[in-house]
């Protein structure tokens, strides 16, 4: 376990030590800010409005920070050759792979906190509300869900060298999901008949990330989910994450790497 | 004596990307066996499968029949990897950390407890004098001091054996002597090296044995006396396994 550690260590030192990451960074926590500075009125429709696009926008940045730095982990490591020295030593590539998730998934965590944390201040300082338990409850659903986008990520990046193509399939991927999750079981009932089935059996045979998208319930003041489903929907992600992880394993556990 | 590296009926064939094509054979049945306490030099031409039995021996690349131990566990199980140390042949190291980092995340990795994580670091950074750089990015390092950090962090578990891939390639004359100078020190503890090279010198100088590899195949195994006996010097005997005829011309 603190061999696992010590790589996520490394991915997490890699990311803080990147310009890039902190400019996304920034212009999120700025707009996030700037969008605080409008003038709401007292108008409710405004105040939600810019709500939305604050949460979107957190989301938007999570997604583009977890992929891209999911995606280049591995294929880095090989061009850099620096996998050489690291698999010399006793350490299985099936704790490369775990350890390559932890560190994404700490860092997306870190900032998911950090955007939340500013969301919170500048919406309680204008509403006066500070619904945390609300807040806790979507970025822990929205980290859940990022857990099973790393792993899936991870495992494009095994069959994919090129990291700008692994982030581009998924970011296609995870968007559509998203989007048309919900509504794939009622596509599908309108479509003739081969790909009716083929669209129900994707229903059901896909990771619902939209199930994770609380943003409604944080803009529309609509209270909490009960616990026990955010307790069953961290177990579904959790069981997702496995499964991708499981297959990137497989992936890479015989995979030749020469020097 | 026991070996300590061993291989066995080594075969190794790297599939070709294209479908049609047949797989290149780097390996055809390779005996190799390297004892405690020996500098073993591993020769041969480019191209004859000296890194490919590295790889296999590290795990990077597996076997396609045969099998490979070190310490007399398989290959295949990290942990035949607790005492070794590795030098490849040409690599480059996290370049956002400092070199300290980098041994402190390797020795993390070895599982070394933290006093003794401080004591080899300090000793390894002063054996191959990057102290006054230990605490700048690796990005800032020459190719030189490079392969030093490539050295200290093959020492960093106190290894019993160490593998190193053409360890003195690319170095200038005073990093090559550096090199054989810690290659000597390190047989006088009573470890094991087992190393590839080109250069015929400096292997006659360091090795109690060597084996001569070509297209994959062990072609002599002994000591350097041994494979130099009716030849002028190991060079040509060196040629003369590897099948080179001299121009009878010259
Ligand atoms: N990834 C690979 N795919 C296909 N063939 C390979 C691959 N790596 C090596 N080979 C082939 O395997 C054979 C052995 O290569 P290897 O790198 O082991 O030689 P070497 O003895 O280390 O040579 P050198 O002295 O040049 O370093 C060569 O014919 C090489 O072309
Ligand atoms: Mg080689």
């Amino acid at each position: 376990m603190s061999k696992i550690f010590a790589l996520a260590g490394v991915v997490i030192r890699e990311l803080y030590r990147r310009k890039d990451f902190y400019v996304l960074f920034v212009l999120t926590a700025l707009l996030t800010l700037a969008a605080g500075a409008v003038n709401f009125f007292h108008d409710d429709k405004i105040v939600r409005y810019v709500k939305d696009i604050c949460l979107l926008l957190i989301w938007v940045s999570a997604l583009v920070i977890a992929i891209v730095t999911t995606a280049r982990q591995i294929p880095a490591e090989r061009e850099a050759r620096t996998i050489f020295p690291l698999l010399a030593k006793p350490v299985s590539r099936a704790q490369v792979i775990a350890g390559k998730f932890l560190g994404c998934w700490l860092a997306s965590g870190v900032a998911l906190v950090v955007f939340y944390f500013f969301f919170a201040v500048i919406t309680g300082s204008k509403e006066h509300l500070w619904p945390w338990a609300v807040y806790l409850e979507a970025g822990w659903m929205q980290w859940a869900m990022l857990a099973i986008v790393i792993a899936m990520v991870l495992l494009g990046s095994i069959y994919f060298a090129a990291p700008s193509s692994t982030s581009t399939i998924s970011l296609i991927v995870v968007v559509g999901i998203l989007l048309l999750g919900t509504h794939l079981k009622v596509i599908a009932l309108q479509q003739p008949e081969p790909l009716q089935s083929i669209l129900t059996a994707a229903y059901f045979f896909m990771p619902h990330l939209e199930w994770y998208d609380l943003r409604d319930f944080v803009v529309y003041d609509m209270g909490r989910v009960p616990v026990r489903a955010v307790a069953l929907a961290t177990v579904y992600a959790a069981v997702w994450t496995w499964i991708f992880l499981l297959l990137a394993w497989l992936g890479f556990r015989r995979k030749n790497l020469t020097t | 004596m026991t070996a300590i590296l061993q291989t066995q009926k080594l075969r190794v064939e790297y599939r070709s990307r294209e479908l049609r094509q047949a797989g290149k054979v780097a390996l055809r049945g390779l005996d190799l066996e390297v004892h405690a306490g020996e500098v073993f030099g591993f020769l041969g031409p480019n191209g004859a499968g000296k890194t490919t039995t590295m790889n296999v021996l590290l795990g990077f690349v597996p076997p396609t029949s045969g099998a490979a131990s070190l310490f007399g566990i398989d290959v295949r199980q990290p942990i035949a990897r607790q005492r070794i140390g590795y030098l490849p042949e040409l690599t480059y190291y996290y370049k956002f950390l400092t070199a300290e980092e980098l041994l402190r995340f390797y020795a993390k990795i070895f599982g070394l407890a933290r006093a003794e994580t401080d004591r080899r670091i300090a000793s390894l950074l002063k054996l191959v004098e990057l102290e006054s750089a230990a605490k700048r990015p690796i990005r800032s390092y020459s190719k030189g001091m490079q392969q030093r950090v490539g050295l200290a962090q093959s020492l960093i578990n106190n290894p019993d054996l160490l593998i190193l891939d053409e360890p003195t390639s690319g170095l200038d004359p005073l990093g090559r002597m550096k090199v054989r100078e810690i290659i000597q020190r390190l047989k006088e503890q009573g470890k094991t090296v087992f190393f590839s090279s080109h250069e015929l010198g400096e292997v006659e100088t360091i090795c109690d044995r060597v084996a001569i590899v070509h297209q994959g195949e062990l072609k002599a195994v002994g000591t350097v006396a041994g494979i130099s006996a009716g030849h002028a010097n190991l060079e040509q005997a060196f040629l003369k396994l590897v099948g080179f005829q001299p121009n009878p011309a010259s």
